[in-house]
């Protein structure tokens, strides 16, 4: 025993012990109980008992099957937005020519996101509100006779999602193409390329480690989302997030949460081996 | 066919460039203006409505403070009462809960990112899976996890012992703990792959035992690394809605629970008011801490 510890100590191995069991009880163990309970049935107060079943993957395929779809789409669109904005945004930033000037635009980016996020998600009821900011705006300027109905929409969650998750699609971009070497452009172009050629042989492929990463840190938290949809989704933007919520109140059926949970983990870890798989592809192709 | 070449330009590819060219300067110029406007007119919005003189976010009618005097006075609304001690007292439960929360975080996350670094031991990549998962896996699928592992622990007690235990600061400081250990771990191996190991090396000659090298080389050459995990650890800690929100039990409400559910209601001036007084103090706390391990990294 003694001799074991002591090679415990060598090769290091006691120093990951107390983490490792932290983890190991506090994280692995609880992922491994919300497997478990996704195949129990449902008790009264919504507990899980035996025996095992399938029902709750049956009902997440069938009747909870749209919204499923609807967390997975909005994710993408806000993937895709996030893009379509945050890759200009990034270039911008980063071909400011003084150095002042780049971190000023770079602090703009972040600054906003020193606030809580339930605070910049509020932030939106007040815009998009029936008697909110934008509608008052329409109104007064004549523009419509009637408020517009964009609050407690898909609309309202999705402009909610790309607020809270452009900065996570800028900033890795604006790290790799902060790395670019922009005189590639110029030998480019010197060999007969225009401009649109050079960007899509060049510009893009060396920039592309930045927009995979930024596609996958704003996919898996959209995917996720429970705070976004619940302040401005209502019962139209209701996401997979929310319904997981609702299985732990008063009439929950925690066992039903449970298989919503594992079901979006997949999805999460999914989109995850597609991201390392693409990244290695892009890798292996450079 | 003629071979293209060079020497030959054609008028109508350069023309169709320098139109493509034109366009995507004015994009590269439109793009970041609505990006910054985006990202900041509701920021701004929600700081002028909080000094509006009619509880309309409609239009703004003239300045006022009157809505940080009721907050200050206790009154919320006209029909609620909103009580300016329990929301101070869900600040105090933040900074608690943050600080031993970060204690924690911050000794476990240094412990595995120095294990990983010098150990020699099987099973490295599963441990940095086994790290790198509760990063990224969704705030509601930890957060559900272990309240399930809670209620489940707290019924096996229960039926054990005899006695029933209830969610509370315990159980919020054990969540903030778990997803905080990776990001301090992350900030601490950065710091530890630029260190050069022969310095420790070179003390374990001079005749230092691990203990002192340790104490006396490594770790004052990794504390900007590990200040730096436990202001991240503390601001996400002070920051986290999503977990504490299912681990916390009556009475104990951190600051952002006790605010969504303030938000969840509707939105009224005063609401607007401690949204704007909790963004001043946030950016406030951050830059401070920023500024602090940008001096530390000087330094170090």
């Amino acid at each position: 025993m003694a001799s074991r510890l002591r090679t415990m100590r060598e090769n290091g191995s006691l120093l990951a012990l107390p983490t490792i069991s932290w983890l190991v009880i506090f994280f692995v163990l609880p992922l491994i109980i919300v497997l478990v309970f996704s195949f129990m049935s449902r008790g009264r107060g919504g507990v899980a008992i035996m025996p095992f079943t399938l029902d709750h993957y049956g009902r997440t395929f069938d009747v909870f099957f749209i919204i499923l779809q609807r967390s997975i789409g909005l994710a993408a669109l806000t993937t895709i937005i996030c893009l379509i904005a945050g890759y200009p945004l990034a270039f911008f930033i980063s071909t400011r020519r003084r150095r002042i000037v780049q971190q000023v635009a770079l602090f703009l980016v972040i600054l906003p996101f020193w606030t809580n996020f339930l605070i910049r998600t509020y932030a939106w009821r007040i815009l998009l509100g029936e008697e909110g900011t934008i509608n008052g705006l329409l109104l007064s300027l004549g523009l419509i006779s009637e408020p517009l109905p964009l609050l407690n929409t898909q609309l309202a969650v999705l402009i909610g999602l790309v607020y809270g998750f452009l900065p996570f699609m800028a900033l890795p971009i604006y790290a790799s193409v902060e790395r670019f070497n922009f005189r590639y452009v110029d030998a480019a172009q010197d060999l007969g390329a225009n401009d649109i050629r050079a960007f899509m042989r060049i510009v893009l492929p060396l920039t592309l480690p930045g927009v995979l990463a930024g596609c996958a840190l704003v996919f898996i938290p959209s995917v996720g989302a429970f705070v976004t949809p619940d302040l401005l989704g209502g019962a139209k933007g209701l996401m997979i997030g929310n319904l997981i919520n609702k299985q732990f109140g008063g009439s929950g059926n925690m066992p039903l949460g449970s298989a919503l949970s594992i079901v979006m983990m997949a999805v999460v870890m999914i989109s995850l081996l597609v991201y390392i798989f693409a990244n290695r592809r892009d890798a292996g192709a450079s | 066919m003629a071979i293209p070449s060079p020497l030959l330009i054609n008028e109508d590819a350069m023309r169709r460039n320098r139109a493509v060219r034109r366009l995507g300067q004015v994009g590269l110029w439109l793009n970041p203006l609505f990006a910054y406007f985006f990202l900041w007119a509701p920021i701004l919005v929600l700081v002028l409505f909080s000094f509006n003189e009619s509880r309309s976010v409609a239009s703004f009618t003239g300045f006022t403070l009157k809505w940080y005097t009721n907050i200050l006075n206790n009154v919320m609304g006209a029909e609620r009462a909103f009580s300016t001690e329990i929301m101070l007292n869900a600040f105090r439960n933040s900074l608690f809960v943050g600080t031993i929360a970060t204690i924690i975080a911050t000794v476990l996350g240094t412990l595995i990112a120095l294990a990983m670094a010098r150990g020699r031991f099987p099973g490295k990549s599963l441990i940095d899976s086994l790290l790198f998962l509760p990063v990224v896996i969704p705030e509601i699928t930890q957060a559900i996890s272990l309240a399930i592992f809670f209620k489940v622990a707290f019924d096996w007690i229960a039926t054990i012992s005899g006695e029933r235990l209830f969610p509370g600061f315990h159980t919020i400081i054990i969540a903030h703990v778990t997803f905080n250990i990776s990001f301090v771990a992350i900030v601490v191996r950065a710091r530890l792959a630029d260190m050069n190991p022969q310095l420790e090396e070179a003390a374990g000659d001079l005749g230092a035992n691990p203990w002192r090298a340790f104490w006396r080389v490594t770790f004052p050459l990794i504390l900007p690394g590990v200040i730096s995990g436990a202001l991240l650890a503390f601001t996400l800690s002070l920051d986290d809605f999503v977990i504490t929100f299912f681990t916390s039990g009556v009475g104990t409400s951190t600051l952002p629970v006790f605010v969504y559910g303030l938000l969840k209601l509707t939105v009224t001036p005063e609401v607007n008011a401690i949204s704007t007084i909790m963004m001043v103090l946030s950016t406030l706390l951050i830059g401070i801490s920023l500024a602090m391990q940008g001096r530390n990294a000087s330094r170090g």
